[in-house]
């Protein structure tokens, strides 16, 4: 006991004394986590609040593109700017990049009459003689030319789906509106009062959208509670860099000779290790957490709440801080100079952040990498926070995940011993 | 003097890939309370030997006893009997001489009383006192040299080995460490030591071992050694019996 003491002393003092290493350890992934949460906020507002700029090429000269113009706008997604017809494509992509626009539109020359042939078409199929209508093989309504979407390959196929979206509903309103009053007036032998037009095209039944949680608290997660506990996971897991390259030179050095020929054993040292190094997480997830819950809400990004279950979050952190360290040490072990345990660290981080869910979400992987993700420790501490901090969950709901986690650092410790047994060490 | 703090019978050891020197059917006797020199060109197996006899590399055959105790998978409390000053610095730099030797006393198993007690006086005896609190790599390489024997000795070990304790230190930092080795082995504690430095050895040495390609080729009493090679220094008996042929 008075040599796993001493062994804290000399590594925390050791710690204390690198300012750079601590700056990397503490002020590093503090940035990345405001960086990061800052980025995916405002894509999150992008899509949700800011307007996307739009150049509307309008070639039609009747009232239809116009009213499509004017549906998109109502849409409420694009800041619509009006454009002169373009004498060609390249003349749309000299715009865009002149505007700064990322989509462009071009309504074709004859949308409107498209649009009111299609509408007379559908009408007067309606409202034939059902019999007539099935022997008549012939009759199918017309297809309007296309709209011309332009789009900058920057954007993402999901973002520009949503896009599309946009345009189909707009086209549907357009088209709907037509229809309806081409067959009112085919029925009545007048207008559409305007109020029946509106009930009819307009009269959506509206959504409610209610985030599920374990706890039946309904707060809408904001990019803080995604972000912070997924980018702190990986904070933990870059002890790697310092612990890892620690060991080895520790490992390399003429002290650690000096250390095989004492009456103790090295396994003192590597424990000591582990502890300061969970002690380490323990307190990056404290300030991680503390700057998202007090600092976010003051440079403009969404605050961070933190868990009911504070007993659960402290449990998970310090299951997932074990396992970063002893991953590091495990790394630090089987490797032969810094340069490799550093290399080698952190790409594998990198490679557990993308197995475990933090690049990608876990639902959106394909089935095959959906099985893989359980071997990373990254995937258990992840869905623990995200059941804490999004679900509302308590600690009985991440026991699964704690049991997890520890059971892959068991896993990690074995093989360590393997290592240092195989390398004469112990 | 009679018994052995040190003996190797019929050691046989190779590195793995057959990579440095070899020993084979090696045999060599330490005794206890002695001052031992072990000599060789670069590559003749001396740094091999000290890790053997310390236990830092295990061997297949024949037996090393350190004042009894076996050393291949020996027990851990066997490490307390001796010391080990390598020729590396071996201590950590980011902390203070003090520090260094709060850390080792406690794996030496020494009590806090007894590691503040043994300090103290080894901080004066090396003349490190005032810098007791400097962390160590500020220091010159004479005052690292006199922090990596204080804890070396800490723990008052009945056997010392020092390999190459002096190399890149001044006068004076010599003069310390090598009237120290003399006062620890006037106390009864063995010293085993191998250096380069041929007139230093002459000084401290009372017996000396000549070692070449993994072979001893001379061992007595330097006196000995000196007056049946009609050699009238440690230098001229080396050259004499290891060649002028460079050991790179």
């Amino acid at each position: 006991m008075h040599t796993l003491k001493a062994s804290i002393i000399k590594d925390l003092k050791i710690l204390m004394r690198d300012r750079i290493g601590l700056l990397m350890m503490f002020f590093m992934p503090v940035l990345l986590v405001i960086v990061i949460t800052s980025v995916q906020n405002s894509t999150f507002e992008l899509v949700n609040n800011n307007k996307i700029t739009l150049l509307a090429f309008n070639r039609d000269k009747g009232p239809e593109g116009a009213r499509l113009l004017s549906a998109l706008e109502k849409i409420g997604m694009f800041r619509l700017l009006p454009l002169e017809t373009p004498s060609s494509d390249k003349e749309i992509s000299v715009q865009m990049h002149v505007k700064d626009a990322l989509v462009a539109v071009v309504i074709p020359v004859d949308f409107s009459s498209s649009i009111q042939k299609r509408a007379v078409d559908i009408a007067s199929r309606a409202l034939k003689d059902p019999d007539s209508l099935s022997q008549d093989k012939n009759l199918h309504a017309t297809q309007p030319d296309s709209l011309l979407m332009f789009y900058h390959p920057v954007m993402q196929p999901s973002f520009r789906q949503s896009i599309e979206g946009a345009f189909h509903s707009a086209v549907q309103v357009i088209q709907g509106e037509a229809i309806v009053k081409t067959l009112y007036n085919e029925v009545n032998s007048h207008s559409i009062p305007p109020d029946l037009e509106k009930d009819i095209l307009f009269g959506q039944i509206p959504i409610t959208e209610i985030p599920v949680s374990r706890s039946g608290s309904r707060v809408v997660p904001n990019a803080s509670q995604h972000n912070v506990p997924a980018w702190t996971i990986f904070a933990m897991f870059f002890v790697v860099v310092s612990l890892g390259s620690s060991v080895v030179r520790e490992k390399i050095s003429g002290s650690f000779v000096r250390l095989k020929t004492l009456p103790s054993s090295y396994l003192n040292a590597l424990f000591s290790k582990q502890i300061v190094y969970v002690m380490v997480t323990f307190l990056q997830a404290t300030v991680i957490f503390a700057v998202g819950n007090l600092l976010f809400p003051h440079i403009g990004l969404p605050t961070l709440h933190l868990p009911g279950d504070i007993p659960g979050l402290i449990l998970v952190t310090l299951a997932c801080g074990w396992c970063a360290a002893s991953y590091a040490i495990c790394v630090g072990v089987f490797s032969e100079t810094p340069e490799q345990s550093n290399g080698f660290g952190a790409i594998s981080i990198i490679i557990m952040a993308a197995l475990g869910g933090l690049l990608v979400p876990s639902f959106a992987m394909p089935a095959n990498m959906q099985q893989m993700l359980r071997i990373s420790p990254m995937h258990w501490g992840l869905e623990a926070y995200y059941a804490l901090f999004l679900e509302g969950g308590k600690l009985k709901d991440v026991f699964t995940n704690i049991l997890s986690l520890a059971g892959i650092t068991i896993g990690i410790q074995l093989f360590t011993l393997y290592g240092l047994k195989k390398k004469n060490l112990i | 003097m009679n018994t052995s703090a040190i003996a190797i019978r019929s050691l046989s050891f190779s590195y793995p890939k057959q990579e440095g020197v070899q020993f084979e059917e090696f045999s060599l006797d330490v005794p206890d309370g002695m001052r031992f020199g072990l000599f060789g060109p670069n590559g003749a197996g001396k740094t091999t030997l000290m890790k053997l006899m310390t236990g830092l590399l295990k061997y297949k055959k024949g037996s090393i006893r350190l004042l009894e105790h076996e050393m291949n998978g020996h027990p851990k409390s066997v490490n307390k009997l001796f010391g080990f000053v390598p020729q590396d610095y071996s201590f950590y730099a980011e902390l203070s001489p003090r520090e260094n030797l709060a850390f080792f006393g406690a794996w030496y198993g020494l009590s806090k009383i007894e590691i503040k007690k043994r300090s103290s006086e080894l901080l004066e005896i090396l003349g490190l006192t005032d810098v007791k609190d400097r962390y160590l790599h500020t220091f010159s390489g004479g005052m690292k040299r006199r922090v990596n024997l204080a804890i070396g000795v800490l723990h008052r070990p009945r056997v010392l080995f020092l390999d190459e304790p002096t190399v890149g230190v001044d006068v004076q930092s010599r003069h310390a460490i090598i009237q120290y080795l003399k006062e620890l082995n006037r106390q009864g504690t063995t010293l085993v030591y191998t250096s380069h430095q041929l007139e230093e050895a002459e000084g401290l040495c009372e017996k000396i071992a000549l070692m070449d390609d993994g072979k001893i080729i001379a061992h007595d009493q330097l006196a000995t050694l000196l007056k049946e090679h009609r050699q009238d220094g440690l230098e001229g008996l080396f050259l004499e019996l290891t060649g002028k042929r460079f050991r790179d």
